[in-house]
């Protein structure tokens, strides 16, 4: 079995088959970042282009060495989407990258829906890798990789989901991704930043976090932004922090042996205590070694990876 | 659908031949001190486990077992349009400075010796790598060649040479197919 | 020049008319109706239309379109928005001021009225800005743009959130007898808003506009309206809450009036899909439940009016993210069969109430001498064939906006002609060439 689609634009999209496959892949990819010579052949002479209109370290470099170490050609692209009025139209970039024979793109935008419309104008298999409010698949893999490594499952586990859910892409890829693999998933936040219609999707809301996060087997904490404040959603960082920061108390609420986890980046003391992250039960810097291999298994795959046919020779 | 045309090795041959294979590597290598067996997924494996176990009762020795999936390495990626699932390489042993044994069941074409040799490479620096292979058919197209052979058999490109083992499909022997389909 | 149409079914209902009839067309008039009409009498004979099983209904008139014409004409013109029109069966079309200028003052009104007749295929009424520049902030020459021939006074686009400007302009108005259409939304509510909040925003990810960005307006409009007794026309409502307000307010005489756009009662905001710009529509296309009540508003006259806000743009501009893509759907040349294959097809509307929607309520809103196929009126007459089938294809819309979801729909009851004063300017799903002649013509 192979996945489905040539891309992967959200976690939406995939069946739970399609998730079981990656995260197995995931894993002897995984054993290949722990060696010495983290690189293997597979995607020798193929062109892997990270277009990311929005600045992000983390998972530009995730993707970047997922592919070297799987010997693709990698290059960044940077553009700033301030420039939308006088830039050329992702259709024109489309089609830019099309003739110049990229094989993957990578595309992180802040509209939702930006990843949809690159699919739509290339061949090439494209990458969500965040967009706008809309979708973060590969961070939901590589949460659902960790838990299931941790964990070794998903199925049956409560998971809740603090913080800004309304503006989350990783809460949404999450969502969908933890309710198709068999977890009960909470979402957790200040009522004006959980987004209308969220039961419909199968989980849960609380906007009191002693009661959300009260018997949970994983506790996933989102980064809050500042910039939410300033438009009025909250009062101020600090009542936040007061009333939905996890703190040793709110996550001693969990099971002991719960995760804790954060996509990073983190802003301590806010939505999540230092002691918390820096806890035996935190998962985070895990998480960042599990994103390379999951992304490795994606670019595997989307190159055509995947069927169980035997090797003849 | 597959008929099978011609038996190469039935389940005695099987033995036999493992039992000449097992006392080979001994020689050559004086002795099994440095030596360790990797299977290349997925019937090199139960190979690689029954040559240890046959060395075991011969030297009163354990040799450490090895399992390599080639997959990542394969090199025909950009051609073929489906491509295996990738399971574990499972290698519980520094192999810096081993003798390596590589085992595989068929040896036809030599890409996937080739694609095994870089993945070793990429494990470490063996002493050396040797090849052990159940069934030899010919037809190279690398310069490669098996250091122990059960079997040389002269066949056709068309024919498929299938060995079936107990531990995966509850037989043991080695055919010459058609597909007859 | 006379011109006969014959044996269609005639359906005025000014006229209180509706049963097969022949119609005798002369000097751009309706000179009479009735049965075996003939022109053998007359001088020179006329040409035929033979509209056996068709429809013969008063023009249809389309209140809410933006002809872009001056300042947007990469979007469309009044050209090629009439030509559009023609196609869709409308014999005449209001369109709004938000154009570049902004139609504010009387300069600008005669700008459009000359535009539109020397380059307009349909007849062509001006709607004037409520405020100069719509920048909300000071009146504009509503009198005077009155005078020119504004049908009308309009914030679409931009609406006036000063409360206490929105009534001085309907006080100011409602002295010339001039309705204020109120484009209904709260700027503050909508924030950045690109559909319509519910499940579909969170699960695409975009940012929803709320339902109370239009209701708080209507519901604030209608209390202006019953302070100042404006002449309130609340333009392409969107939502169950704003159809309640409308219809609470009819109930208790207030002077206020409603329409609503074939896109509205035709789709959810499912439509949006994966990501198509040709959804993003403002007011946005609302839930199930709404469409349900527009179409319940519809039926029990609470919404006056099917108006399509057709709203071109370029190819280029809807072909990007749909964050960035400007809101607004086409809608001329899909509006009857639309109407036909939602409303009355389903048994929502009768072809009289179809009329009523589309010509005779819009007439009488705008003030025009118009609605009806009564000896003596203008010849402005919509032929529809209620079995005509088609597909719409887009590519081949006469509009240069192809921003339309609806490219595909297999739509059933579609125009067949559109004769404006007289002059036939559509005909067999074609537009007519002033020198093309009528086929199957007798007579003559």
């Amino acid at each position: 079995m192979g996945l489905k689609h040539k891309d992967l634009l959200g976690i939406q999209d995939l069946s739970s088959e399609e998730i079981r496959l990656i995260l197995e892949t995931a894993e002897p990819m995984k054993d290949i970042i722990r060696r010495q010579i983290k690189k293997v052949p597979t995607l020798r002479g193929k062109a892997v282009i990270n277009l990311f209109y929005e600045p992000s370290t983390r998972t530009r470099t995730s993707f970047e060495l997922a592919g070297k170490y799987m010997s693709a050609d990698t290059i960044n692209i940077s553009t700033s989407t301030s420039s939308v009025v006088k830039g050329e139209s992702l259709r024109d970039t489309a089609k830019t990258l099309e003739v110049m024979g990229a094989d993957i793109v990578i595309i992180r935008h802040s509209a939702a829906g930006a990843p949809h419309i690159l699919s739509k104008y290339i061949s090439a298999s494209v990458i969500n890798a965040g967009d706008g409010f809309h979708e973060h698949p590969t961070q939901a893999l590589l949460d659902m990789f960790t838990i299931k490594e941790k964990k070794g499952r998903i199925d049956g586990l409560k998971v809740a989901v603090v913080g800004d859910i309304l503006h989350s892409r990783v809460a949404r890829s999450n969502i969908w991704g933890f309710t198709k693999m068999g977890a009960e998933v909470r979402v957790i936040g200040p009522s004006t930043l959980l987004p209308p219609g969220i039961e419909k999707l199968g989980v849960t809301p609380y906007t009191s976090i002693e009661e959300g996060l009260s018997g949970v087997d994983v506790i996933m904490v989102l980064r809050i932004q500042l910039e939410r404040q300033q438009k009025g959603l909250f009062p101020t960082i600090r009542e936040y922090a007061r009333l939905f920061g996890v703190t040793p108390e709110r996550a001693g609420l969990a099971r002991p042996d719960a995760l804790i986890m954060h996509p990073g980046p983190m802003n301590r003391g806010v939505e999540i205590s230092p002691e918390v992250a820096d806890s035996m039960q935190s998962v985070i810097n895990e998480q960042v070694t599990n994103g390379v291999a999951v992304r490795m298994a994606l670019l595997y795959l989307l190159a055509g990876g995947g069927s169980p046919h035997e090797i003849i020779d | 659908m597959l008929e099978e045309k011609a038996l190469i090795l039935d389940a005695d041959g099987i033995r036999r031949a493992l039992t000449r294979i097992a006392h080979e590597i001994i020689e050559r290598n004086k002795g099994v001190d440095d030596v360790a067996l990797i299977g290349i997924r997925r019937r090199g494996v139960p190979l690689a486990e029954r040559l240890a176990r046959r060395i075991g009762e011969i030297e009163g020795k354990n040799v450490p077992i090895g399992i390599l999936d080639i997959t990542l390495y394969r090199d025909d990626l950009t051609t073929v349009t489906h491509q295996p699932v990738i399971h574990k390489t499972e290698i519980p042993f520094d192999i810096d400075n081993k003798t390596i044994v590589l085992i595989d069941d068929v040896l036809f074409t030599g890409r996937t010796v080739r694609a095994a040799l870089d993945a070793i490479i990429d494990l470490g620096r063996p002493q050396g790598i040797q090849l052990a292979v159940l069934v030899d058919r010919g037809h190279r197209e690398l310069p490669i060649r098996a250091d122990y052979v059960g079997k040389n058999v002269p066949t056709s490109r068309k024919e498929i040479v299938s060995v079936y083992l107990t531990e995966l499909d509850q037989k043991d022997k080695a055919v010459i197919e058609v597909d007859t389909a | 020049m006379k011109l006969l149409i014959k044996g269609g079914r005639v359906v005025d209902p000014a006229a209180g008319i509706n049963g097969e009839n022949d119609i005798l067309v002369e000097d751009g008039k309706i000179s009479a109706v009735g049965n075996n009409l003939s022109v053998s009498g007359t001088a020179g004979g006329a040409e035929t239309i033979d509209a056996a099983g068709k429809l013969v209904l008063p023009g249809l008139i389309d209140m809410h379109v933006h002809l872009r014409e001056p300042g947007f004409e990469a979007k469309e013109t009044i050209a090629t928005g009439t030509r559009a029109a023609a196609m869709g069966g409308f014999t005449g079309v209001a369109c709004m001021p938000n154009t570049n200028p902004v139609i504010d003052s009387r300069a600008l009104v005669e700008f459009i009225n000359s535009r539109a007749a020397s380059e307009g295929l349909v007849n062509v009424y001006p709607i004037g800005a409520v405020t100069k520049g719509s920048k909300g902030e000071e009146l504009a020459e509503i009198g005077d743009m009155k005078l020119a021939g504004a049908v009308g006074i309009s914030d679409d686009g931009h609406p006036v959130m000063n409360a206490q400007l929105m009534r001085l302009a309907m006080e100011y108005a409602g002295m010339f007898g001039l309705p204020v259409i109120s484009h209904c939304e709260d700027l503050n509510l909508v924030a950045d808003g690109v559909m319509h909040e519910g499940y579909q925003s969170t699960v695409y990810g975009l940012k929803g506009i709320t339902r109370a960005a239009e209701e708080t307006m209507v519901a604030r409009d209608i209390i202006l309206a019953e302070l100042t007794g404006a002449r309130l026309h609340i333009a392409h409502i969107s939502t169950a809450g704003s159809v309640d307000l409308v219809r609470m307010a009819k109930k208790r005489g207030l002077n206020i009036t409603a329409e609503a756009t074939p896109h509205h009662f035709s789709l959810t905001d499912e439509a949006v899909g994966n990501y198509d710009t040709a959804t993003k529509v403002n007011p946005p296309l609302r839930g199930e439940e709404d469409v349900e009540a527009v179409r319940e508003g519809l039926r029990d006259g609470t919404i006056d009016v099917i108006a399509t806000d057709h709203a071109p743009h370029a190819v280029e501009e809807k072909d990007v993210e749909f964050n960035y893509a400007p809101f607004g759907i086409v809608g001329l040349e899909t509006a009857v069969g639309l109407s036909f294959r939602e409303l009355v097809e389903p048994g929502i509307l009768t072809v009289e109430d179809l009329v009523m929607k589309m010509s005779v309520n819009p007439a009488r809103i705008l003030g025009l001498v118009k609605g009806t196929l009564k000896p003596g009126a203008d010849a402005d007459i919509t032929i529809i064939d209620p079995d005509l089938k088609e597909k719409v294809d887009i590519s081949r819309f006469e509009t240069k906006g192809k921003n339309s979801p609806f490219g595909g729909w297999e739509l059933k009851g579609l125009p067949v002609a559109t004769i404006v004063g007289g002059r036939v300017v559509m005909r067999d799903r074609r537009l007519w060439q002033e020198n093309d002649k009528i086929r199957n013509t007798s007579g003559g």
